[in-house]
């Protein structure tokens, strides 16, 4: 289930506490996507969209650890044994 | 596209792939809960490479699938309402009931109209004062705020031409109900990461202590599965059983707060039937007592639900990651995506589209 | 396309149809002479005849028909009278012909916009002049308000084959290569975006475009065209299984190798939709042998609907199940089959 797809802040169009909404580029098409859960979400934030909601800021910090992660378990090991 | 095409990086994904082949040495059982992880494992052939012994079985986490037939059949009492304005997810279209569909509704003069959110249920009742828009609020915790969200906006505007027909559903009952079940092979779990990402992942610690299975949050993309994947493998290696967050970018352990209370506010946790699943207590989520005027079953007055009709759909079974698809005689023969026996071959994410569409032999 | 025109309607007082534009009379005859005649306007639809006739051409015969219903009538690059020249313009050009003569058969609404169809008349000439082509015969009727839906077009293309070389599915042969005109899914998607319930403001333009001169451009060329389709509702998906489906062949499609706009990418995320499964309407595939790519690519990329010519696959061995495999970035592969019927949004 869950839909739910990263897309960039590219305005705040009303800071209704419940309608709290914003304009959020998604590889250049926009729509406008309910803020509520996400009041903190500033333009320039990447947000995780699901049916016209954002869910949640995406985290950069953790968004690279993966990689990181990636790159440790690959030079640790080199080639993959026989 | 930032975000996304990072987590579908070949050589990323190689990386883990290699680092998943030193890392088993037996075979195991992984479940993947949610739908929306088997459409993407199915569509980018992941399953494909991983090592022989590790079987992926896909889970319960369809929120379409699972919706029980009787609920089906009151949002097709409700959309073929003279007034009513009936409002759903493009995915709830063309699920069978218990004789009918939404879109079979639609083409015989009901006012369905196909919505991408819960905010446009709630325009349209704006714009129509004179007609009933209900919406179909059918999902996991992942959709749940949403329809929180829109129900507390309502209430506030005094919207008297709104109503919710909630079928919500819950994912830590599911895992419980399905390690209690008989023929239960699940090793490890991948965690449905959309709906960690509102609800945290510190529900699932009794799980993991209690049945001493790894749980792992999963994302979406080649990259995030093909980590979850590793993660649960390792632990089952090492022999540990914890909760892990294999999403970070958008999962901590308490989830969304925001989020939570809204859905504290307007929903509470009820008994729900699973299409089937069964009754699994406690596994759903019903609209406050204060929020009563917003519940369709309770502003209209709906036929008693009638037992379903037995069929040949085994999508218990399959739920359940008992059977799979090609078990099922039915399967690419008399069930098919035009014509289902049951949800798991409808839904976009159902375990039996995602094998025909993509793995039909 | 600039559809910005004055609408010099001198109907009398109608601005909307009305049952009697549709009665043989009078009305329907200003109606023709002032929409359909003056926008389209060439010497055999002066001659007011009952039918065309026009004079014979060498080569063997192309004749095609469609109809159209699309919704909404006007979308981002075209409306519904660019899209009917451009579709059958194609379907004339994936015989490996050169297309001449339309028909066109409207079925009017009671109640249209008359403005809305002085519109889309003009659209439609501006459409064929850049095709190449004539719109020389037609007929209107007007049905009851509520029996319509506005108003639906009905084509009938004929052309001449521009080569006395089969081009179908059946001249395909095992190690053709695929080649894709440009990127997909931009009607889909510049559709989707006007649908309500999905709004959302999207710098995707319909690809509508007449697709003749670059398959004249191939043929003329010297390209040895085994097989042309276009791309329509089913998206390159369909077209794809399709030709499998006739020319019995397994064929086999490199996922990284399909270009995909960003904005369409985006939209088709926003939305659950696979790119593969999306319309489009100014996009073609030309399967020809291995050998012949690159000079195709050259000549294909010389024209402005072909400028994103790409191969992006190959045929395979007889023998073999005539199934559409897709090859992931992973290495893995999965089949590519027909939608189930119109692809739908999704949020789970």
């Amino acid at each position: 289930m869950c839909l739910a797809v990263p897309g960039i802040v590219v305005s705040i169009e009303s800071e209704d506490e419940l309608l709290r909404a914003g304009r959020v580029s998604f590889g250049g098409v926009e729509k406008e996507v309910n803020l509520a859960c996400v009041p903190e979400a500033a333009v320039g934030d990447y947000v995780l969209v699901h049916a016209g909601f954002a869910l949640q800021r995406i985290d950069e910090e953790e968004a690279r650890a993966i990689f990181q992660e990636i790159d440790r378990l690959h030079a640790g090991h080199g080639q993959i044994p026989e | 596209m930032k975000h996304l095409d990072e987590y579908r990086d070949r050589d990323a994904a190689e990386r883990l792939i290699e680092a998943i082949a030193r890392t088993v040495t037996r075979p195991w059982t992984i479940m993947e809960v949610c739908g929306g992880q088997t459409h993407a494992i199915m569509r980018h052939g992941l399953d494909q490479l991983l090592p022989g012994g590790v079987e992926l079985l896909h889970g319960p986490g369809c929120p379409v699938c699972v919706t029980p037939v009787d609920i089906i059949d009151q949002a097709l009492e409700l959309a073929a309402r003279p007034g009513v304005i009936f409002c759903t997810f493009g995915d709830m279209l063309r699920v069978p009931g218990s004789s009918s569909d939404l879109l079979r509704t639609k083409a015989n003069g009901g006012d369905v109209r196909m919505v991408y959110s819960p905010l446009d249920a709630l325009r349209l009742a704006r714009e129509n004062p004179d007609r009933e828009v209900v919406f179909f609020a059918i999902g996991f915790e992942t959709t749940a705020p949403s329809n929180a969200v829109v129900a507390l906006a309502a209430r506030r505007e005094g919207l008297a031409n709104f109503s919710l027909l909630v079928s919500h559903v819950l994912v830590p009952p599911a895992l419980e109900a399905l390690m209690a079940a008989p023929g239960n092979r699940v090793q490890g779990f991948l965690a449905a990461g959309h709906v960690c990402t509102i609800m945290g992942w510190r529900e699932y610690e009794s799980i993991a202590l209690r049945h001493r299975i790894p749980i792992v949050v999963t994302g979406f993309e080649p990259v995030d599965l093909l980590a979850g994947i590793h993660q649960c493998l390792l632990q089952l290696e090492q022999g540990r059983a914890e909760v892990a967050n294999a999403y970070g970018r958008a999962v901590k352990p308490e989830g969304n707060l925001h989020a939570r209370r809204a859905i504290e506010q307007v929903f509470e946790v009820v008994d729900r039937r699973w299409r089937g699943l069964g009754l699994i207590p406690s596994s759903g989520l019903g609209l406050r007592e204060p929020f009563a005027d917003l519940d369709a079953t309770r502003r209209f007055e709906l036929h008693e639900p009638s037992a379903a009709a037995p069929s040949e759909c085994i999508a218990g079974e399959i739920l359940r990651g008992v059977k799979k698809p090609h078990d099922c005689p039915a399967f690419g023969a008399r069930c098919t995506p035009e014509h289902p026996l049951g949800a798991t071959m409808v839904s976009s994410e159902g375990a039996c589209a995602a094998h025909y569409k993509y793995a039909r032999p | 396309m600039d559809t910005s025109f004055s609408c010099p309607l001198p109907l009398g007082d109608h601005d909307r149809v009305t049952m009697a534009h549709g009665g043989g009379g009078r009305l329907m005859a200003r109606l023709i002479e002032q929409v359909f005649i003056a926008a389209f306007g060439n010497s055999a639809l002066e001659r007011r005849h009952d039918g065309a006739v026009l004079p014979a051409a060498p080569g063997a015969i192309a004749m095609t028909t469609d109809g159209y219903v699309v919704r909404p009538l006007f979308f981002p690059g075209g409306d519904i009278g660019s899209l009917a020249v451009n579709g059958t313009v194609n379907d004339l050009a994936m015989c490996g012909a050169r297309p001449a003569w339309l028909s066109a058969g409207f079925i009017l609404e009671e109640g249209f916009a008359l403005a809305d169809l002085w519109r889309i008349a003009q659209s439609m000439r501006a459409a064929a002049d850049a095709a190449g082509v004539q719109i020389v015969t037609g007929d209107t009727k007007v049905v009851e308000r509520g029996h319509g839906d506005g108003v639906y077009i009905t084509t009938a293309g004929v052309g001449f084959k521009l080569t006395e070389a089969p081009i179908e599915p059946a001249a395909v042969r095992a190690g053709d290569v695929v080649i894709l005109s440009g990127d997909i899914g931009r009607h889909g998607m510049a559709i989707m975006a006007r649908r309500e319930g999905l709004e959302f403001d999207s710098p995707i333009v319909s690809d509508c475009a007449p697709l003749a001169g670059l398959v004249a451009r191939l043929i003329e060329g010297g390209a040895n065209i085994h097989c042309l389709r276009d791309l329509t509702r089913g998206g390159l998906a369909a077209a794809l299984v399709e030709i499998a489906a006739g020319s019995h062949l397994p064929i086999e499609i490199d996922e990284e190798a399909i270009p995909v706009s960003e904005p369409v990418r985006g939209a088709c995320e926003l939305l659950g939709l696979d790119p593969l499964h999306v319309a489009n309407e100014g996009r073609m595939i030309a399967l020809l042998p291995a050998a012949e790519a690159e000079h195709a690519l050259a000549l294909m990329r010389q024209d402005a609907q072909g400028a994103g010519a790409v191969v992006i696959g190959r045929i395979g061995e007889p023998g073999a199940p005539e199934r559409v495999t897709l090859r992931s970035p992973y290495g893995t592969r999965r089949i590519i089959d027909l939608p189930n019927g119109e692809q739908l949004p999704r949020i789970c």
